[in-house]
C-alpha cells in the first residue's frame, strides 16, 4: 500500500475528467515519499464516492486536496465524518478564480493612466484566463471546505466546482452543524446559495447591501479613488542597489 | 426581571417543596424578546444577542454580528505579503503576535523558506507571551461577568508586565507587526531573558491568586458548574477549538500535534483537558494553560539557540503559485490561513479561519433553555474577541 509507484494510479484513477492536467504536478514532487495514512484516506474516498471524486492532490506528510462533483458534495462530507473520522469541522468558504483586475494590476494601471496610456489595455476580466490551483477546476466559483481528524491528525480540503451563473450547492449542516455560519458567509460574500439551509441570511453586512464583496469583480472603491500609498514598500528604496538586496540582516544574531 | 439572579439550588429546593406539598407551581408566562447589546458589558467588542425568553428561560438566542466587519479577506488581495501582517494582527487584538505567525508560516511554506532556529524559538516565546497576556484578561474578566470586581484589577495589573516584555522586543504593545517572512524583524534586547523570567514568576503568582479568589469561591462554583455544557461531539461538529474544545474533553492541541515551524516540540509541557464541558471546565482549562504557558516560556528562554534571526529572502517578496493552509493553536483557539497564491506580490485569496467565529457559532445551540444570568456566564466562558469573529 505504501509502495511509491502505486500511489500515482490510485490518485489518478478516478480523474477521468482531466487526467493530463494534474499528472505533471504530481510527478514534479521529486522524492515522492510514501504517505500511507493519506493514501489510505484517498483510496477509501475513491471507493465511497466513485465517479464523484474528480481529482485529487496529495502532498506527502502534509496535506490532501480532493475535488468532488457538485452532486457528491454532501456525500463527501458524510463520508469524511462517518467513515474517515474527520469529526472536526474546520471551515467552509469559496474561491473566485477570475483574474483580479483590482490587485497589484490596479496600481499599475493607475501608473499607466498617469503616463497617458490606455487603461483598458491590461487587467482583463476574461474568464478564459483562469488558472486553477491544486486539484484543478472547471468553473469560476469553487467551494472550499476543510475538515480534520483530531485523533489521526490529518485534514482533507474539499473543493467543488459551481455553476457560474447561479452558484448553488447542498448544505453541509446535517453533517457538520458548524457549517451554518460559514455557508451564510459564503452566501453574502460570493452569492452562493445553499439548498436546505434553514436560515440563509446575511451574516455581517446590512440587509440592503448590494453585491457580493469577495467576488473578484466587486470594485474596491477606495482603491480606485486613490492608489494605495503603501505600494512604495515593494519598490526598491532610493539609493539602494542590487548588492543590498542579497544580504538582508545577515549579521544579526 | 433581567437583573434577578436565579439561585438554582434555591429553585430546586422550592420546586421540591412544592412537589411535596402537591402545589402547582406552574406560572403563566408570556414570550418576550430581550435585546442584549450591541454594546453589552459581557462582550469583548460589539456583539448583539437577541434572546427570546419564556419567563427567565431563554428559548432562542440569535447572535448578530458585523458591527466590526473590516473586510480583511478582501483587503489582503490588495496588500503585498509583508503588508498583510499589519492588518491581520488586529483580528484578535489581545493576542496580536500570535495572529501574525500562521500567515507568515503559510507564506514561508509556499516559498519553501524556513526561519532560522533562533527566530523559531523567539517566535514561540512571543507567541506564548501573547497567549498569556490574552488569557490573563479572561481569567480576571470572567470574575467581573459573575459579579467579582477584584480579579480584573489583578489581571490588568499583572498583564501590564507581560505587555511590557512584548513591547520591549517589538516596540508595539498591541500590534507588534514583528514577524517577517523568513524570520523576525529584530533580535532580543539585552537583559530581556532575565526580565521575562521574573515576569513569568509574577504570572504564576497571578494564577495562584485566581485559583484562591475564584476557583474556590462557592458563588463561582454555583454559577458555572453544569452551565452551558457542550459535549465533545457537538463541539467538534461546530469546529470549536482551543481551550473551549479541550474543556469538552477532546485532547487536541496543535502546539503538540502539529508544531510546524515553531519550537513547542523542543520543550516539556502538558496539554490540559477537562471532561465536564461546562463553564467551570473552560475556566479551569484556561487557568492551567496559562500556568503551563509560563513554564513553556521559561524552558524556551533557557534554550534559545544562537545564530541569525532572518533567513535569506528576496527584498521584494513574490510567493510562488500554490495553495497552503497553516493553522496554529492561538490564545482563542485554532487560527488558520488558507493562502492561494498565483505568483504575485499580493495573495490571490486568503481565507482567514479565525477561532472565535466557530466557537461562537455554537451560541444558538448552547443557549437553548438556559436562564438569563447564565447567558452572561456562558458568553464569558466561551471567551471571544469580536474582531476574531467579524474580521
Amino acid at each position: 500500500m505504501s509502495d511509491t509507484p502505486t500511489e500515482e494510479p490510485t490518485a489518478a484513477e478516478p480523474t477521468d475528467a482531466a487526467p493530463a492536467a494534474e499528472a505533471p504536478a504530481e510527478d514534479a514532487a521529486p522524492p515522492a515519499e510514501p504517505d500511507p495514512l493519506r493514501e489510505g484516506v484517498l483510496e477509501r474516498l475513491a471507493a465511497e464516492l466513485g465517479d464523484g471524486l474528480l481529482e485529487s492532490h496529495l502532498s506527502p506528510g502534509d496535506d490532501l486536496w480532493v475535488r468532488v462533483a457538485l452532486s457528491s458534495w454532501r456525500e463527501a462530507a458524510a463520508v469524511a465524518k462517518h467513515d474517515l473520522g474527520c469529526t472536526y469541522f474546520d471551515f467552509l468558504s469559496a474561491i473566485d478564480w477570475l483574474p483580479s483586475p483590482f490587485g497589484r494590476d490596479m496600481d499599475s494601471q493607475e501608473d499607466l493612466v498617469t503616463a497617458g496610456a490606455d487603461p483598458t489595455a491590461t487587467g482583463s476580466t476574461d474568464p478564459a484566463g483562469i488558472e486553477w490551483g491544486v486539484a484543478g477546476g472547471t468553473s469560476r466559483f469553487q467551494l472550499l471546505a476543510r475538515v480534520e481528524s483530531p485523533t489521526e491528525g490529518y485534514g482533507i480540503t474539499f473543493k467543488a466546482d459551481l455553476d457560474d451563473a447561479a452558484p448553488t450547492a447542498d448544505t453541509w449542516i446535517p453533517v457538520y452543524a458548524g457549517a451554518d455560519w460559514h455557508e451564510r458567509e459564503a452566501f453574502e460574500m460570493y452569492g452562493i446559495s445553499f439548498v436546505g439551509h434553514p436560515n440563509l441570511r446575511k451574516l455581517y453586512l446590512p440587509g440592503d447591501f448590494e453585491g457580493h464583496p469577495l467576488r473578484k469583480d466587486f470594485p474596491l472603491l477606495a482603491r480606485r479613488v486613490k492608489p494605495w500609498p503603501g505600494i512604495v514598500d515593494v519598490e526598491p528604496m532610493p539609493g539602494e542597489d542590487a548588492a543590498a538586496e542579497d544580504a538582508p540582516a545577515e549579521d544579526a544574531s | 426581571m433581567v437583573t434577578a439572579i436565579t439561585d438554582r439550588q434555591q429553585l430546586a429546593y422550592i420546586a421540591g417543596q412544592a412537589a411535596d406539598a402537591r402545589v402547582n407551581v406552574e406560572i403563566e408566562t408570556e414570550g418576550m424578546t430581550l435585546n442584549m447589546g450591541p454594546q453589552h458589558p459581557a462582550t469583548h467588542g460589539t456583539l448583539r444577542i437577541v434572546a427570546k425568553l419564556d419567563g427567565e428561560q431563554v428559548i432562542e438566542a440569535a447572535p448578530i454580528m458585523g458591527y466590526m466587519h473590516r473586510g480583511y479577506e478582501k483587503l489582503t488581495e490588495v496588500r503585498s505579503y509583508p503588508q498583510v501582517t499589519t492588518l491581520i494582527n488586529r483580528i484578535d487584538w489581545l493576542g496580536s503576535f500570535a495572529n501574525e505567525v500562521p500567515f507568515i508560516l503559510a507564506a514561508e511554506k509556499l516559498m519553501e523558506v524556513e526561519a532560522p532556529p533562533r527566530a523559531q524559538w523567539i517566535r514561540t516565546v512571543l507567541f506564548e507571551l501573547s497567549r498569556i497576556s490574552n488569557v490573563m484578561l479572561f481569567l480576571g474578566d470572567m470574575g467581573v461577568q459573575l459579579g467579582a470586581l477584584t480579579p480584573v484589577f489583578f489581571a490588568f495589573r499583572d498583564r501590564e508586565h507581560v505587555l511590557n516584555q512584548i513591547e520591549s522586543v517589538t516596540g508595539g504593545r498591541f500590534h507588534p507587526n514583528f514577524d517577517r517572512i523568513g524570520g523576525l524583524k529584530d533580535d532580543l534586547p539585552k537583559g530581556w531573558i532575565e526580565d521575562t523570567k521574573a515576569v513569568m514568576e509574577k504570572v504564576r503568582t497571578f494564577c495562584d491568586e485566581m485559583e484562591d479568589l475564584i476557583m474556590g469561591n462557592e458563588i463561582f462554583e454555583a454559577r458555572t458548574r453544569g452551565i452551558g455544557v457542550i459535549p465533545a461531539d457537538v463541539a467538534l461538529s461546530y469546529g470549536m477549538s482551543g481551550a473551549n474544545l479541550r474543556a469538552s474533553g477532546v485532547d487536541w492541541d496543535l502546539r503538540r500535534d502539529r508544531p510546524v515551524g515553531l519550537a513547542w516540540d523542543e520543550v516539556d509541557w502538558k496539554v490540559w483537558t477537562h471532561p465536564d464541558g461546562d463553564s467551570f471546565a473552560r475556566y479551569w482549562v484556561r487557568l492551567q494553560e496559562t500556568r503551563e504557558a509560563s513554564r513553556i516560556v521559561d524552558q524556551l528562554l533557557d534554550g534559545i539557540p544562537a545564530g541569525p534571526i532572518m533567513a535569506k529572502v528576496p527584498r521584494i517578496i513574490k510567493v510562488p503559485a500554490g495553495e497552503a493552509y497553516v493553522a496554529t493553536e492561538n490564545p482563542l483557539g485554532q487560527m488558520g490561513y488558507y493562502v492561494v497564491s498565483k505568483g504575485d506580490l499580493v495573495p490571490f485569496r486568503v481565507k482567514i479561519r479565525s477561532a472565535s467565529f466557530n466557537n461562537i457559532s455554537i451560541v444558538p445551540w448552547v443557549m437553548k433553555g438556559v436562564y438569563v444570568p447564565d447567558v452572561i456566564t456562558i458568553l464569558a466562558s466561551l471567551y471571544f474577541i469580536l474582531g476574531d469573529i467579524d474580521r
